[in-house]
């Protein structure tokens, strides 16, 4: 017999407590039969997700109602491609803690609605830089531009790779209907003119000279100029200069609306 | 008949290779174009071996074969992955050093392929997945054979496991530094990487329940059951966590299933537990056959194996929501979270005390035998690491960790004192008996290895705890006047020397491997080292194999 395991013989359980006993015994018929040991494995590591993450699908105040909340624009959506493709939530969080310091330091806290159209979201797991979740509108774009080509420059102390090449390459979206149709598919409310209009859309948003159409009124408070400081060309730079520009802005926490709907929510 | 299948073989594998020039020529983007040519590429070596090949015996290699010979167990897949394991971990090790300098010297960076954030992944997967998934496959195989005293089920998928692990850690590796990823932290291959890795990964169960199912044993050994249930969620977690619709089928480009709050906790789900079966519940297997080896004595208590095991595998699924404390995600579910994860701190300790007190009576090699010191070390920061992340996941201390370094080294405590230090046992243990020598080259420099690798745990942890701590207090330090004292800046400037010392500590590490890859690069040659003489544990060649007639039956498993 195997001996490596220190299994017990017939005499050593003689003195042994009932209950140890049984829990010995017992464990012979798992450690016996395959089929039954993968099963039970498999039922007692299945359990805790279903119990939590299966009732955040269903509970209604998982994510607040309120207002301002909107699909990301073609445009954004690319820069935000960009973000994932570089690992930026490797050094950056996209998630305000309720602490004093953190909402002094980055705005209000981040709230669950903020990310609802984020596949996959970029909350993040660690501060080398600093959170970005409303970073949209603090500092122009001239100033992301020279930061993105040499962050040194800007900060000294900073230890941000430099992205001067994002400034250099033009945006390859070589079928941004299908980008827009994909995200629809997993749940963003883009509506058949969204997905008509994605190509048209991507161009205009960064071309004040095109002509915006109803633009403006399907991405309510989305921007439309040149970001890059290249109004001859469409670059990697644009797109992602788009996407931390409307970070954190569409909710109006200002708004008196918005304060009532928060001092109401409960249970979280 | 066998001229039929050979030619079958080739032709099937130019089919794939044209499917994959057709995929490279239309791709949306370079990454995908990229990975095509690489499947292109492996096609085509595989078209042309499958020709070149061809003979009656080779033939006999072909998936679900049974093997002719039932005298010697199957250690082909493992001397492979013996190897695999030692070439990534200096890959994923060298990267490590890399992108740990780049943070305390960013001029390092090389846009935009060598970007901190592209290599990054780069290095977790490469040291995760690629050294430790190699060690995990190798050692199980191994492993499974001895305890069950029966041979690999199924040769042929065995060695399709392996090969097909390492082209999913190439497409992976290739994939980050070209810019392909879903940006989920521990899995980041894109949705058809991620398709692989199923199929490859189903084989491997098959394989491993196949070869348990023939077993000679009536019992199934504990450590089988930790195999068993590390293939099994890793298999589960993986596939809810990949849920992604591709943009389109010929593009890399994916989104995940879910947004937001689900998507988070989905993503933590997998990442803690990523950690929990693939770095935890594998690599206790591993110590529960290679301790009691190593120190020739019996698991200290049967009775404490299958309560730590089923206490653990069920409470570490509900420690992910730890990593979300104080973010959006409902507070009843980080609350579940923390509780779940202080709780866990019990079963993780039984593991450890179970393996310590498997020396007892066997205290004394400590001293002598450099092995079990590696062992021993392994399990003491295994201790370390399960008391720290509880404690870390208490909401107040998380309030101050979280997104600060310290939890980067919670993390290498954990990665390079237990995985690191009990693959590194396992290896020296499994060199000499995979190529049939008396012992490894030199004892004396495991006695090295160790020495490095634990100095340059101690440099890393020592330094990434000054550093989470200084930053976490630098962020929420307020001033007389009632403002924040330091901008964001001003604490990224203060960790500088830190993340030198956390450099040099990896260095450290970096250069242990080195050593241990010339010892078994010696051993390999055949030489031994002429050396005053330390323990090593014995080994009987002739014991080493399976039962094949009942006659046999008294000799015990090795």
């Amino acid at each position: 017999m195997n001996t490596k395991d220190n299994l017990p013989t017939e005499q050593d359980m003689a003195n042994e407590p009932p209950d140890v006993v049984a829990t010995v015994k017992g464990h012979k018929r798992l450690e016996r039969n395959i089929t039954l040991l993968a099963v039970a494995t498999f039922v007692v590591v299945a359990i805790g997700g279903i119990v939590e993450i299966a009732p955040l699908f269903w509970i209604d105040n998982t994510i607040e109602e309120v207002e301002g909340m909107r699909p990301y624009t073609p445009l954004e959506q690319a820069g935000r491609n960009i973000y994932v493709r570089e690992g930026c939530y490797s050094c950056h969080s996209q998630m305000v803690r309720p602490f004093r310091d953190e909402v002094e330091r980055y705005g209000h806290y981040s709230l669950a609605a903020e990310s609802m159209y984020d596949h996959p979201f970029q909350w993040g797991s660690k501060r080398t830089g600093p959170d970005l979740a409303r970073v949209g509108g603090r500092y122009s774009d001239e100033w992301h531009v020279q930061h993105f080509v040499d962050p040194q420059a800007v900060v000294p102390e900073s230890i941000m790779p430099s992205y001067a090449f994002l400034l250099d390459t033009d945006l390859k979206i070589s079928d941004p209907a299908a980008m827009l149709v994909a995200l629809s598919r997993v749940g963003v409310p883009y509506s058949d003119r969204d997905i008509d209009q994605a190509e048209a859309d991507l161009l205009l948003q960064a071309n004040p000279d095109l002509d915006d159409g109803d633009f403006l009124q399907r991405y309510s408070e989305a921007e439309i100029r040149d970001f890059d400081g290249q109004p001859d060309r469409l670059t990697e730079m644009d797109a992602l200069i788009a996407y931390l520009q409307m970070l954190g802005t569409l909710i109006d926490f200002e708004s008196a609306v918005a304060q009532e709907e928060l001092a109401q929510e409960k249970g979280r | 008949m066998q001229a039929e299948a050979a030619l079958g073989r080739a032709g099937l594998w130019f089919g794939v290779l044209i499917i994959s020039l057709i995929l490279a020529a239309t791709a949306r983007d370079t990454g995908f174009a990229a990975h095509a040519t690489i499947i292109a590429v492996v096609a085509f070596v595989l078209m042309w071996m499958s020709a070149a090949r061809f003979d009656p015996m080779s033939r006999a290699r072909s998936f679900f074969r049974m093997p002719e010979t039932l005298s010697r167990y199957d250690d082909d897949p493992v001397r492979w992955g013996v190897l695999a394991t030692m070439f990534w971990a200096i890959i994923g090790m060298l990267a490590g050093v890399f992108i740990a300098l780049q943070m305390a010297f960013p001029q390092l960076n090389i846009e935009p392929y060598f970007n901190f954030g592209r290599v990054r992944p780069l290095h977790t997967s490469a040291v995760v997945f690629a050294f430790g998934g190699n060690i995990l496959i190798a050692s199980s195989f191994y492993v499974v054979q001895r305890t069950c005293r029966a041979q690999l089920a199924f040769p042929g998928l065995a060695r399709f496991v392996f090969w097909g692990y390492q082209l999913f850690i190439v497409l992976a590796a290739s994939g980050y530094l070209l810019g392909v990823t879903q940006s989920r932290e521990y899995a980041e291959p894109e949705w058809y990487v991620d398709i692989w890795l199923t199929i490859v990964w189903v084989a491997y169960l098959i394989v491993f329940v196949g070869t348990l199912a023939r077993r000679v044993e009536p019992h199934i050994y504990v450590a089988n059951w930790f195999y068993l249930a590390f293939i099994i969620t890793i298999a589960m977690l993986h596939i809810v966590n990949n849920l992604a619709v591709p943009v389109a089928l010929n593009g890399s480009q994916s989104y995940s299933a879910f947004a937001g709050v689900q998507d988070a906790l989905t993503q933590w789900w997998y990442g803690h537990n990523a950690v929990g079966f693939f770095l935890t519940a594998g690599f206790l297997a591993m110590m529960y056959y290679f301790v009691p080896k190593q120190a020739e004595r019996p698991v200290y208590s049967y009775r404490l194996s299958i309560i730590h095991f089923w206490s653990l595998i069920f409470l570490y699924i509900w420690a992910g929501p730890h990593h979300l404390h104080y973010t959006a995600l409902p507070d009843w579910a980080q609350t579940l979270g923390m509780v779940f994860s202080v709780i866990l701190w019990m079963p993780s300790w039984g593991g450890m005390i179970n393996g310590l007190m498997t020396l007892n009576g066997a205290w004394d090699k400590i001293r002598t035998d450099p092995i079990i010191r590696m062992m021993v070390m392994a399990m003491a920061f295994y201790g370390m690491a399960t008391f720290e992340g509880p404690m870390l996941s208490i909401k107040a201390v998380n309030s101050l960790s979280h997104y600060t370094d310290w939890t980067i080294g919670h993390v290498h405590s954990g990665a390079l004192g237990w995985n690191g230090l009990i693959s590194f046992a396992a290896v020296y243990f499994l060199v000499p008996r995979l190529w049939k020598r008396e012992r490894m080259y030199s004892l004396r420099m495991i006695n090295w290895h160790f020495w490095l690798a634990t100095l340059g745990i101690v440099f890393y942890a020592a330094s990434m705890w000054v550093a989470g701590i200084t930053q976490g207090l630098m962020w929420r330090e307020y001033g007389g006047d009632g403002y924040l004292v330091n901008s964001f800046v001003d604490t990224v400037a203060a960790l500088h020397p830190m993340y030198v010392i956390r450099a040099v500590g990896g260095g450290m590490y970096l250069a242990g491997a080195f050593v241990m890859s010339y010892n078994v690069w010696m051993t390999l040659a055949g030489r031994l080292r002429d050396e005053a003489p330390m323990t090593d544990a014995a080994y009987d060649a002739e014991k080493d194999r399976p039962i094949v007639q009942p006659a046999l039956a008294s000799v015990p498993a090795e």
